[in-house]
C-alpha cells in the first residue's frame, strides 16, 4: 500500500479480448457484462460478467456492424442493434424458437439511439423522437408495444439499480426527463432543469452526457452533474452538483462537491462515496455527502474528505501459466485515456481488455484523516468498517498516537450512537413481532446489523482487554478510558455488560486502588449483579470492606437471599444470617441443620443455645411440637445440646 | 439533668480547654533536662516548673498504666475538675489535652457561690477523637513530627508546632463537640449514576490537560463526590475544607447567577470559577501563586503536595500537585481557562439533576425522626440532627442530653464486635434507638407520645440504603 492510496482496482478483474478492428467490445450496465464481438458475431461472441465464472460464448450470423448488444435480465433474450431503425432479438431460453426476430421502432423517421432491458422480457427503445416500451414475447418471436411517449431526445442515460431512464431534451439539452419502470409499467417523473454554468451564447447542445451520471447514494437516487469551471463565474474550479431524484416528488438540488481544480474528470460511486477521477493529475478524490458540510439554506457544500491520491498501482498479471512465461508483471497505466468509466464503480480499459471494480481501502484513510471524530463519521458509513474502526480504537489508546480523553470520548460516543440505533431498531422489531402488530401493516423487516454496529463484546475483545493487558499506559489513563466507555454506554442508555465491570475491577485491584473501586460502587457506577457481588466477595481477603459491599449488593438485588445467608454463615455470623432471613420472611423454610452446623462450628455455646432454641420454637409454631423431625437430620445437634445444657433444657411440648 | 431551671440563681459553664501540650520523653531523659522534653505547651504563660510537673505527671500515669496493659496504656484520666486525654500519635511523641469539666455555679441562700463540677458529662471518645484530629490536622499541613526533626531538628519541630497550634487551638470548640467528632466522617453528595460519570469524565480530562495534577477531589455543596486521595487523607482534608476553608469564603455563588454581587467579582464573564487558595486576581501580574502545602500517605510514599482549591458555584475541585512543581501564574491562568467554563456547566448540571432527584424522591419533606448514620467502611456520615457546620459551632437541633445518650450508646457499641441494638427511653417522650450492623451505626431519635418499647422496636428504618 503506497503513500496512502485509498482507491484500488479489484484484484480479480474481468479479462476480455481487447478491442481491435475485428473485435468490438460492448458493456452492458444492467447485467455488468462485457461483450466481445468478433467479426460481427460470425467468429464468436464472448460474454463475461463480474459474477459469472463461466463466460457465455456463441456465434451469430454477421448481419452488419453491431451498434449495441445486451442480454435481458437473467440472460434470457439477446438484443442486438445493427441499424438505426430496428433491433434484432434472439432467444436464449431452452426449448424456445431459436430464430432471430426483429422489431422496428414505431415512430416514423425516428432513429434508435439505443435500448435498455428493464426486466427479463421488457425493453425500452430510446429514439431521437421519444421512447417506446415493449413487452417481448419470446415464444411468439414478437414484441408488443406497451407504451410510448413522443419527446425530442438528445441523449439518454439508464440507471439499472433504480430502473430510471433519463432523457436529455430541449435544444440546450439541459432539461432532463426521467422515466421510471416497474412491474410492466412506465411512469413519467417530473422533469427538471440542470443549471448550466453560464448562459450559452448560441442555441446548441450545452449539456453533454459525459457530464451526467446517475447513482444510488445512501439508498437515494441522485443525478450527478459535473459542472466545469467557467471563466465567467467566480468558482475556483469545477464542481459536482448532486440532484436528488425521489420517486414521489420533484428533483431537488442538494449537494455541491467542490473539486478545486479544472480539467477532465470522471465519476464513480463506491460504497456511497462519490469518487472523482482527475485525468490531468492522475489522481482521484472522494466525497461523502453524509459528512457535515457547509449548508447555505438550500444546498450543502462539501470539501474534499481526504487529500487527492492516485489509485493504487496495479500490476497486470501476465497471461499464461507462470512457469511458462516467468515474466514479471507489467505495471498498468492508470488514468489512461482509453479508460471508460461506468456507474457505479466500473472502470474498463478496452485497449487492454480489463474490467475492474473500483474499491475503497479504509486502512490508508486512517492516517490521512487526523481528526478522529471525522474519521469515525467517515468509517461508520463504510461497508467493511469494523476491523478498521477497532484498529483505530486500539491505536488511539496506545503510544505513539495516543489520543486525548476528549477525543476518545468523542469516538466512543459515535460508536455507541450507532450501536444504540441498532439496539433500538432490534427492540422495536421484537416488540412488533411479539405483539403481532405487524398484521395488516406491511411486514416489518428485521433490522440489518451492519459492520458499523460495534458492540461491547467487540470493544472488549479487540480493544479494551488487549489495552488493559498491555499495561503500557499509566493506570490512571487505563481507568479513565474504561470509565469513559462506561459513561458513553450509560449516556446512550445501553446496559453495560458484566465483563466490562470485571475489567474495571481487575485494573483497580491490580494497582491497589480499592478506595476508587469503593467510590464507584458507592455511586452504583458498577451496576449490581450476582456475578459482580461474587467477584467482590472474592476480594475480601485483600480488601475487607468488599465484604460489606458485596452483601449490600446482594441485598439490593433482592433475588439473592440464599446467597446472603450462605455468605453470613460462612463467616459464622449465624445470628446475622438468621435475623436477615427472618427480616425477609424466609425463616420458616430454612434448613435448621445448616444453621445449627454453623453455630456449632462457631464454638460459642450461647450462640448454639440461641439458635437451637429458635428452631425449637419454630417447630412448636409450625407443628405444635418443639422436637425436630427425622427429616431435618438434627439428631447429632440434639445430642450435643443435651450434652452441654442437659436434658431438662430441651423445650417441653406444650400440653393441651 | 439540671437544665437552666432556676435561672438567675444558676450559671452553667461549658467545658473548656485548660491546657494542651506535646512532649517526647526521649528528648530529655536525664534529670534536670526535663524542659527539653516539652515540644509545645499551651498556655505558654504557664510557669516552667509547672509545665515540667504536668508533663512529668502524664508520663508517670502512662508508664504506670502500661504495667497493666502494655499495648493500650491509659487514654484519659478523670478527675473532679477536669479530664486529661493522652494520645501517642507517633512513637514517643505524646499529645495531652486537658479539658475542664462543665461547671454549674449555684448561689447559696447566703449569697456564696458554690461550684459544682459535672464529672460525668464529658465523653471520653468524643474528646479523644478531638485530640486525634488535632494531630491529623497538624500532619496534613506539616507532615509527621519525626519528619520535622529529620528536616531540621527539634528547633524546626517546635517552630512548626507553635505556628500551627497557636492558631488551631483557638478553633477548637470543645463545648460543641459530639458524636460526629468521633466519626469524623464524610458527607457524600447523593447523585445519579450519569451525572457521577460526567464528573468522573471531567476529572479525568482535567488531570490529563493539567498534567502535573497528581490527585483530584470533587465536592458539591460541601459534600464529597470523588476523592483521588486515600480515605484517611481525604477524611482530614474534608474536615479542613468543610469546617475551615469553605466557611471562610463568603459565597457570592449562593446569590445566584444574575445577582448584582456577581458584577463585583473579578475575573471574566464566561464562567464563575475562582481560586479559593492561590491567586485572587489572575489579571494582576503581581498575583501570588502560593498554595497551602499538604502531606499525604505519610506512612507510605510520604508525598508533599500543593493544594489548589478551585470553585464554581457550588462545585469545588481540589487539585493536588507535587510540591516539587511550583505552580506559576501561567499555570493558574491555564487552569482557570480550562476548568472554569467546564466546571461552571457541570455545576449547573449537578444542581439541575439534584433538584430533579429531590422532586422524585420527595426528600424535601421533613422525616418524622432525626438520625445520625455512620458507615465505618467508607466513612459516610449523615446527620439530620446537625444543621450546618460553621467554623465556630456545629448547631444541633436536639437537646444536649440526647446527644450525650447517643455518645453513650456509641461507647457501648465500641466495646463489642457483634451487631447490637440499644433502645433508650429518654425524658419527655423521647426514644433513642441505636443500631449497629456490621460496619454501620445508626442512631435515631423519636419523639412520639405514649409510644412503647414494642412500637419503637417495630419501626423499620429504611435508611441503610444511603451509602
Amino acid at each position: 500500500m503506497s503513500r496512502g492510496c485509498y482507491l484500488a482496482l479489484c484484484a480479480r478483474p474481468v479479462q476480455f479480448e481487447k478491442a481491435n478492428p475485428v473485435n468490438c467490445v460492448f458493456f452492458d450496465e444492467a447485467n455488468k457484462q462485457v461483450f466481445a464481438v468478433r467479426s460481427g458475431g460470425a467468429t464468436g461472441v464472448v460474454v463475461k460478467g463480474l459474477e459469472d465464472k463461466n463466460p457465455i460464448s456463441f456465434r451469430m450470423e454477421d448481419k452488419g456492424e453491431v451498434k449495441c448488444i445486451k442480454f435481458s435480465l437473467g440472460n434470457k433474450i439477446l438484443a442486438v442493434q445493427r441499424t438505426s431503425k430496428s433491433v434484432d432479438f434472439l432467444n436464449f431460453i431452452p426449448d424456445s424458437p431459436q430464430l432471430e426476430y426483429t422489431q422496428e421502432c414505431k415512430t416514423k423517421n425516428a432513429n434508435i439511439l439505443g435500448f435498455c432491458w428493464t426486466s427479463s422480457t421488457e425493453i425500452v427503445f430510446i429514439t431521437d423522437q421519444g421512447i417506446e416500451f415493449y413487452q417481448v414475447l419470446p415464444e411468439k418471436r414478437s414484441l408488443k408495444l406497451v407504451k410510448n411517449q413522443n419527446i425530442n431526445v438528445n441523449w439518454y442515460m439508464y440507471c439499472p439499480e433504480s430502473s430510471v431512464i433519463l432523457l436529455s431534451t430541449t435544444v440546450l439539452g439541459n432539461v432532463l426527463q426521467p422515466f421510471y419502470f416497474k412491474g410492466g409499467t412506465m411512469s413519467k417523473l417530473p422533469k427538471f432543469e440542470i443549471e448550466l454554468p453560464a448562459a450559452p451564447k448560441s442555441s446548441k447542445l450545452s449539456l453533454s452526457e459525459r457530464d451526467i451520471a446517475m447513482a444510488t447514494i445512501y439508498g437515494q437516487l441522485y443525478v450527478l452533474y459535473l459542472r466545469h469551471h467557467s471563466r465567467t463565474s467566480n468558482s475556483s474550479g469545477a464542481e459536482v452538483v448532486l440532484y436528488h431524484l425521489p420517486r414521489e416528488s420533484s428533483c431537488k438540488k442538494m449537494h455541491i462537491l467542490k473539486l478545486n481544480r479544472t480539467g477532465k474528470f470522471a465519476l464513480n460511486v463506491v460504497d456511497n462515496l462519490v469518487v472523482v477521477h482527475h485525468q490531468d493529475t492522475e489522481t482521484s478524490v472522494i466525497f461523502d455527502i453524509k459528512l457535515k458540510g457547509e449548508f447555505d439554506g438550500t444546498v450543502t457544500l462539501h470539501q474534499l474528505v481526504l487529500p487527492a491520491r492516485s489509485i493504487q498501482p496495479y500490476q497486470i498479471p501476465v497471461a499464461g501459466p507462470a512457469s511458462v512465461t516467468n515474466q514479471s508483471p507489467v505495471p498498468c497505466k492508470l488514468y489512461s485515456s482509453s479508460w471508460i468509466v461506468f456507474q457505479p464503480d466500473i472502470i474498463i480499459s478496452a485497449s487492454e481488455g480489463y474490467l475492474w471494480n473500483l474499491e475503497v481501502k479504509l486502512e490508508p484513510v486512517v492516517n490521512l484523516l487526523p481528526d478522529k471524530g471525522k474519521l469515525m463519521d467517515f468509517l461508520l458509513q463504510r461497508k467493511e468498517c469494523k476491523m478498521v474502526i477497532l484498529s483505530v480504537c486500539s491505536q488511539m489508546l496506545s503510544e505513539p498516537d495516543r489520543g486525548t480523553l476528549a477525543v476518545i470520548a468523542t469516538v466512543f460516543d459515535k460508536l455507541n450512537h450507532e450501536y444504540k440505533k441498532y439496539l433500538e431498531a432490534e427492540q422495536s422489531y421484537t416488540m412488533v413481532v411479539e405483539t403481532g402488530q405487524s398484521r395488516g401493516n406491511p411486514p416489518l423487516k428485521r433490522p440489518i446489523r451492519t459492520q458499523a454496529v460495534i458492540d461491547q463484546s467487540d470493544m472488549y475483545t479487540h480493544v479494551l482487554s488487549v489495552f488493559t493487558e498491555k499495561k503500557e499506559a499509566p493506570h490512571k489513563f487505563t481507568t479513565a478510558v474504561l470509565m469513559e466507555y462506561i459513561r458513553s454506554l450509560n449516556q446512550f442508555q445501553i446496559a453495560v455488560q458484566h465483563y466490562l465491570y470485571e475489567l474495571v475491577i481487575k485494573t483497580l485491584v491490580q494497582h491497589n486502588l480499592f478506595y476508587m473501586l469503593h467510590q464507584f460502587l458507592q455511586y452504583h457506577v458498577l451496576s449490581d449483579s450476582k456475578p459482580l457481588a461474587c467477584l467482590l466477595l472474592s476480594l475480601e481477603s485483600i480488601y475487607p470492606p468488599a465484604h460489606q459491599l458485596s452483601l449490600d449488593m446482594l441485598k439490593r438485588l433482592s433475588t439473592a437471599n440464599d446467597e446472603i445467608v450462605e455468605v453470613l454463615l460462612s463467616k459464622h455470623q449465624v445470628l446475622a444470617a438468621l435475623r436477615f432471613i427472618r427480616g425477609v420472611g424466609g425463616h420458616d423454610s430454612i434448613s435448621a441443620r445448616k444453621f445449627l452446623d454453623a453455630a456449632k462450628q462457631a464454638a460459642d455455646n450461647m450462640l448454639f443455645y440461641t439458635i437451637f432454641r429458635f428452631f425449637e420454637q419454630r417447630n412448636q409454631r409450625l407443628r405444635g411440637n418443639p422436637n425436630f423431625t427425622p427429616g431435618e437430620h438434627c439428631e447429632e445437634h440434639v445430642t450435643f445440646f443435651k450434652q452441654i445444657f442437659g436434658e431438662q433444657a430441651l423445650m417441653k411440648p406444650t400440653a393441651f | 439533668m439540671a437544665a437552666a431551671a432556676g435561672a438567675g440563681q444558676e450559671k452553667q459553664l461549658a467545658p473548656a480547654l485548660l491546657s494542651f501540650f506535646i512532649y517526647n520523653p526521649k528528648l530529655g531523659p536525664r534529670e534536670g533536662e526535663e524542659e527539653k522534653k516539652i515540644l509545645f505547651y499551651h498556655p505558654n504563660e504557664v510557669e516552667k516548673n509547672e509545665k515540667i510537673r504536668n508533663v512529668g505527671l502524664c508520663e508517670a500515669i502512662v508508664q504506670f498504666t502500661r504495667t497493666f496493659s502494655p499495648s493500650k496504656p491509659a487514654k484519659s484520666l478523670h478527675t473532679q475538675k477536669n479530664r486529661q486525654f493522652f494520645n501517642e500519635p507517633e512513637e514517643n511523641f505524646w499529645m495531652v489535652m486537658v479539658v475542664r469539666n462543665p461547671v454549674i455555679e449555684k448561689y447559696h441562700k447566703d449569697g456564696k457561690p458554690v461550684i459544682e463540677y459535672q464529672e460525668e458529662e464529658l465523653l471520653d471518645k468524643v474528646y479523644s477523637s478531638v485530640l486525634q484530629q488535632c494531630y491529623s490536622m497538624y500532619k496534613l499541613f506539616n507532615g509527621t513530627f519525626l519528619k520535622a526533626i529529620e528536616d531540621g531538628g527539634v528547633r524546626v519541630l517546635k517552630d512548626r508546632l507553635e505556628k500551627f497550634f497557636h492558631r488551631y487551638l483557638q478553633t477548637l470548640h470543645l463545648q460543641s463537640c459530639d458524636l460526629l467528632d468521633v466519626f469524623c466522617g464524610i458527607s457524600f453528595f447523593p447523585l445519579d449514576k450519569m451525572t457521577y460519570l460526567k464528573i468522573q469524565s471531567f476529572i479525568n480530562r482535567m488531570e490529563e490537560s493539567l498534567n502535573i495534577v497528581k490527585y483530584t477531589a470533587f465536592l458539591y455543596n460541601d459534600q464529597l463526590i470523588w476523592s483521588g486521595l486515600e480515605q484517611d487523607d481525604m477524611r482530614i482534608l474534608y474536615k479542613y475544607l468543610t469546617t475551615s476553608l469553605f466557611p471562610r469564603h463568603i459565597e457570592p455563588e449562593l446569590a445566584g447567577r444574575d445577582s448584582p454581587i456577581r458584577a463585583e467579582m473579578p475575573g471574566n464573564l464566561q464562567h464563575y470559577g475562582r481560586f479559593l487558595t492561590g491567586p485572587l486576581n489572575l489579571n494582576d501580574p503581581e498575583a501570588k501563586c502560593r498554595f497551602p502545602k499538604i502531606f499525604v500517605n505519610t506512612d507510605g510514599t510520604y508525598e508533599e503536595l500543593h493544594l489548589i482549591v478551585y470553585k464554581a458555584m457550588s462545585a469545588a475541585v481540589c487539585f493536588m500537585i507535587d510540591a516539587s512543581m511550583q505552580p506559576t501564574l501561567d499555570f493558574c491562568r491555564k487552569l482557570d481557562s480550562i476548568v472554569g467554563p467546564q466546571l461552571t456547566v457541570l455545576a449547573s448540571d449537578i444542581c439541575e439533576q439534584y433538584n430533579i432527584n429531590k422532586r422524585i424522591s420527595g426528600s424535601e419533606k421533613e422525616p418524622q425522626f432525626k438520625f445520625i448514620y455512620f458507615n465505618h467502611m467508607n466513612l459516610a456520615e449523615k446527620s439530620t440532627i446537625h444543621m450546618r457546620k460553621t467554623p465556630s459551632v456545629s448547631l444541633t437541633s436536639v437537646h444536649p442530653d440526647l446527644m450525650k445518650i447517643l455518645g453513650d450508646i456509641n461507647s457501648d457499641f465500641t466495646r463489642v464486635d457483634e451487631d447490637e441494638e440499644i433502645i433508650v427511653k429518654a425524658m419527655s417522650d423521647y426514644w433513642v434507638v441505636g443500631k449497629k450492623s456490621d460496619q454501620r451505626e445508626l442512631y435515631v431519635i423519636l419523639n412520639q407520645k405514649n409510644a412503647n418499647l414494642i412500637e419503637v422496636n417495630g419501626k423499620d428504618f429504611f435508611i441503610f440504603a444511603i451509602c
